[in-house]
C-alpha cells in the first residue's frame, strides 16, 4: 500500500490524484504503527496514539493541500502538476 | 623680545587678508598693503637684530640662545612633544634680516614688474604666505616645527612657480619642484623619526647641547648595513636639505622652477628657500660634527661635485634665468662644502662661519642678479640671451647694478662675495686640498659665466631693436630695489662676521689668507678676461670653440642629460620594470585567484542548475531513490 502510494505520487499528473496517493502513503504508515503496536507490544498504546495523531495531522494537511490546489487552479486554470514549475526561481 | 612673534604673525595675517579679499580690492591696493606689511616686518627684524647683537645676545664671550616664546603643541609621550616657538640665536637673527630685506625688495620690485598681470592679488597673498613659512622655518625651536614650515615653504614655492597656471611648462615645472623636494623630504622625515626615537626629543637646544652628548650617547651600538644609526639618521636629514638646496642629483627641479615670475625666483629660488638646506645642516652642525663626521665629509664631497657640475652647465645655457639658476646651485654647493670642511670651535669653525657669511652675502647679490635679469626681461620680453645685447646704453641703472652683482659673485675685492668666498676657500684649503682646487676652478668658471652673461646682455651690440620697440629703463619701483641691493652687495662683506657667527657661539678673529686670496682673485680675473675676449664684441670665436668641443658641448647644453636620466629612472626603471610587473602580479595573480574562485563557483552552479526543474515529482523521485540507496547501503554494509 505504501509503494502503491509512492507510485501514484510520482506518476500522477493531477494534483488531486497526487494528494490521494499521499493519503495512501500516510495511511499505510499509520496501519503499520497500529499493527506493529498490537503484535509486538500488546500492553502498550504509544503506537495507537501515534496513529491518532497521524490521522489528525493528515486531515489538517489535506485541508491545506486542497486550499493550495484551489488557489493554483484559480491562478493557472488547471491542476496539472507540470504547469506548476514557477516556484523554482 | 616677545614682539619678535609679530614678525611671523604679520605675514600670515597679510596672506589671509589678501587671499580672502582677492579680487574685491584693486591690484595696486593689494600690492601696497603687502609691501607695507613687509616693511613693518623688516623694521621689526632689524629691531630684533639690533637688540640681539648689541644689547642682550651676549653673555660673557658667548652668544646665547634666547627663546622668547615656546608653547607645547602636541605631546606624544612623557618626553617627546612638539613645540612651537621662537628661537633667537646669531644665525636665526641673521636669517630674519636677510629674509625680510630680500622679501621687502621683491615686494617693492613686483609693484612694477607684475603690473597689469592677472592674479596680482593672489601673487601678493602667496608672497606673504612664503615669507611667513620661511620666517617660521628659521626661528624654529625644534626640528619638527622646522619640518612643518619646511613643507609650507615647499607648498608656497609650488604655487608661485605655477603662478602662470595657464602655461603648461609652468605647471609641469611646479609639479616637478614639488615632487622632487617631497621625495627628498621623505628622507628628512625618516631622519627626524630616527633621531627623535633614539634621543627622545625634537629640541634643537637639547640636541646640540654640550657637544651633542645626547646624540652621541643615545645612539650607542646600533648599526645598520655597516653604518651606525646616527649616521643614517643624519644622512637622511641631509637628504632633505639636499632636496631643498638643489644638491646633485636632486638639483633638477631648480632650473625648471625659473618658470615662475622673476621676482619669485629672486626671493625663493635664489636668496631664501634654497638655502634652507644649508641652514638645516648649520642648525644641527654640532650633531653632525660629533655624532657623524663621515656624513659631514660626504656633504663636502657632494657639495664640491655639485659646485663644479652646475658651474660647467651654467657656461652653455642661453636662457639668462637658467644661467642664474645653475649659478645658484653652484653657490649653494659652496656653502655646503664650507659646512662639510668645517671643524668645531674657535678658528677651526671657520667653514661654518664662512658658510653663513656666504649665505648672507649671496642672498643679496643673487637677488640683485635675478631682479636685474627681471628688469632686462621686462624690457626685452624674452629670456633668451640671443635676443639681447647692447642694452647698456638703454638701461644704465640695471647695467651698473648688474655689474656690481657680477663682480660680487666673481669674488673681486672689495665686493662682498670676495670676503665670504675667500673664507670658504681658506677653510677648504686647510681641510682637503682636492676640494680646495675644485672650488678654485669653480670660482674661475663662476667669474667666466657671469661675465659672459653680463657682456652678452649689456654689450656685444649684435642686435638692432625696432625703433617703436626700444628697450627702456625700468620704472622707479624696480630700479630702487636694484640700487639698494647693489649697495648691500658692495658693503655687506665688510661686516666682521666672525664676531657674530661661529660654530661654538664664541667670537673669534679671522684674517685673510694672502695666498688663497691671491689665487682666488687671479682665477676670477682670468675668467673675466676670457669672457671679455669672447663676448664683449660680437665674434665667431664662441661658436668655433663650441664646435671644437663637440659632444662635450652638446652634453653640457643638455645639462649632462640628468633630466633624461631621471626620466629614465622614473619612467623606465620604476614605472616600467618595477611597477608594471607588480601591476601585472596584482591584476593576474591576486585579482586572478579571486576571479578564478568566482568563475569556478559560477561554472559549477551553471552545470547543476538543470536539476532544479520545478517538477515536484522529479524531486520526489530523487528523494526516494536516494533513501533507497541509503537503505540498501545500511542493510548490506
Amino acid at each position: 500500500m505504501f509503494f502503491i502510494g509512492i507510485y501514484g505520487f510520482i506518476t500522477r499528473k493531477n494534483m488531486i490524484a497526487i494528494l490521494i496517493s499521499l493519503e495512501l502513503v500516510l495511511n499505510a504508515v499509520e496501519i503499520n504503527f497500529a499493527v506493529f503496536n498490537r503484535y509486538l507490544f500488546p500492553g502498550q498504546f504509544e503506537g495507537m496514539f501515534f496513529t491518532l495523531f497521524g490521522i489528525a495531522i493528515t486531515a489538517a494537511e489535506t485541508a491545506v493541500a486542497l486550499a493550495i490546489i484551489i488557489n493554483a487552479y484559480r491562478a493557472i486554470g488547471n491542476i496539472d502538476i507540470k504547469n506548476l514549475s514557477k516556484m523554482k526561481h | 623680545m616677545e614682539y619678535s612673534l609679530l614678525i611671523i604673525v604679520t605675514p600670515i595675517i597679510l596672506f589671509l587678508l589678501l587671499g580672502l579679499l582677492g579680487t574685491k580690492i584693486k591690484p595696486t591696493v593689494a600690492g601696497i598693503i603687502g609691501t607695507l606689511g613687509m616693511t613693518f616686518c623688516a623694521i621689526l627684524a632689524y629691531a630684533v637684530a639690533f637688540q640681539y647683537f648689541f644689547q642682550i645676545g651676549k653673555t660673557g664671550e658667548e652668544w646665547t640662545k634666547i627663546i622668547p616664546l615656546n608653547f607645547e603643541w602636541l605631546r606624544f609621550t612623557e618626553h617627546l612633544h612638539i613645540d612651537l616657538g621662537i628661537l633667537l640665536d646669531p644665525i636665526s637673527v641673521m636669517m630674519l634680516v636677510v629674509i625680510t630685506t630680500v622679501s621687502l625688495m621683491v615686494h617693492i620690485y613686483s609693484l612694477g614688474y607684475m603690473k597689469g598681470e592677472t592674479g596680482f592679488q593672489r601673487y601678493y597673498a602667496l608672497l606673504a604666505l612664503f615669507s611667513f613659512s620661511m620666517l617660521g622655518l628659521v626661528v624654529a625651536t625644534n626640528i619638527f616645527q622646522m619640518y612643518i614650515f619646511w613643507e609650507l615653504v615647499g607648498v608656497s614655492s609650488y604655487s608661485l612657480i605655477g603662478f602662470y597656471y595657464t602655461k603648461p611648462s609652468a605647471v609641469a615645472a611646479s609639479k616637478k619642484a614639488f615632487i622632487v623636494t617631497r621625495f627628498a623630504d621623505l628622507g628628512f622625515l625618516i631622519g627626524i623619526l630616527l633621531l627623535s626615537y633614539y634621543t627622545k626629543t625634537f629640541d634643537f637646544g637639547l640636541l646640540t647641547a654640550d657637544r651633542a652628548t645626547l646624540v652621541t650617547t643615545s645612539f650607542a651600538g646600533g648599526t645598520f648595513l655597516g653604518l651606525s644609526i646616527a649616521t643614517w639618521a643624519l644622512a637622511l636629514i641631509f637628504m632633505g636639505g639636499a632636496g631643498k638646496s638643489a644638491m646633485f642629483p636632486l638639483h633638477i627641479w631648480l632650473p625648471d622652477a625659473m618658470e615662475g615670475p622673476t621676482p619669485v625666483s629672486a626671493l625663493i629660488h635664489a636668496a631664501t628657500m634654497v638655502v634652507a638646506g644649508v641652514y638645516l645642516v648649520a642648525r644641527l652642525f654640532p650633531v653632525y660634527f660629533f655624532a657623524a663626521p663621515e656624513v659631514l665629509e660626504m656633504i663636502a664631497f657632494v657639495g664640491a661635485f655639485t659646485a663644479l657640475f652646475a658651474a660647467i652647465i651654467a657656461i652653455t645655457q642661453t636662457d639668462i634665468k637658467r644661467v642664474l639658476a645653475f649659478s645658484t646651485i653652484s653657490q649653494i654647493a659652496y656653502m655646503m662644502v664650507a659646512l662639510g670642511v668645517s671643524g668645531y670651535g674657535d678658528h677651526d669653525g671657520l667653514g661654518y662661519m664662512a658658510s653663513m657669511f656666504h649665505l648672507f652675502t649671496h642672498a643679496f647679490f643673487k637677488a640683485l642678479l635675478f631682479l636685474g635679469a627681471g628688469s632686462v626681461i621686462h624690457a626685452v620680453h624674452s629670456n633668451e640671451m640671443n635676443h639681447m645685447g647692447g642694452l647698456h646704453k638703454y638701461m644704465k641703472i640695471t647695467s651698473w647694478t648688474f655689474l656690481i652683482a657680477c663682480l660680487a659673485i666673481a669674488g673681486i675685492w672689495p665686493f662682498s662675495g670676495f670676503f665670504s668666498k675667500d673664507e670658504i676657500l681658506a677653510a677648504a684649503f686647510h681641510h682637503q686640498p682636492a676640494i680646495f682646487w675644485t672650488l678654485w676652478v669653480v670660482a674661475g668658471l663662476t667669474a667666466f659665466y657671469m661675465f659672459r652673461l653680463y657682456f652678452c646682455i649689456f654689450w656685444n651690440g649684435k642686435r638692432n631693436y625696432d625703433a617703436h620697440h626700444k628697450p627702456h629703463e625700468s620704472p622707479m619701483t624696480m630700479a630702487l630695489p636694484l640700487v639698494f641691493l647693489a649697495v648691500l652687495s658692495v658693503f655687506s662683506g665688510l661686516i666682521p662676521f666672525a664676531d657674530f657667527v661661529s660654530s661654538d657661539s664664541v667670537a673669534f678673529h679671522t684674517h685673510i689668507d694672502p695666498l688663497v686670496a691671491t689665487l682666488s682673485i687671479a682665477v676670477a680675473v682670468v675668467g673675466i678676461g676670457i669672457a671679455f675676449f669672447l663676448y664683449f664684441k660680437d665674434s665667431k670665436a664662441p661658436a668655433r670653440i663650441a664646435r671644437s668641443m663637440g659632444a662635450l658641448y652638446t652634453a653640457t647644453l643638455h645639462k649632462f642629460y640628468l633630466d633624461e636620466l631621471w626620466m629614465w629612472i622614473t619612467k623606465t626603471l620604476i614605472f616600467q620594470w618595477i611597477c608594471e610587473p607588480i601591476k601585472w602580479f596584482d591584476r593576474h595573480i591576486v585579482d586572478g585567484s579571486m576571479n578564478g574562485l568566482a568563475w569556478t563557483t559560477q561554472k559549477a552552479a551553471a552545470s547543476i542548475r538543470g536539476l532544479q526543474s520545478g517538477q515536484v515529482q522529479f524531486y520526489a523521485w530523487i528523494f526516494i531513490a536516494g533513501s533507497l540507496v541509503i537503505a540498501v547501503l545500511v542493510l548490506f554494509l
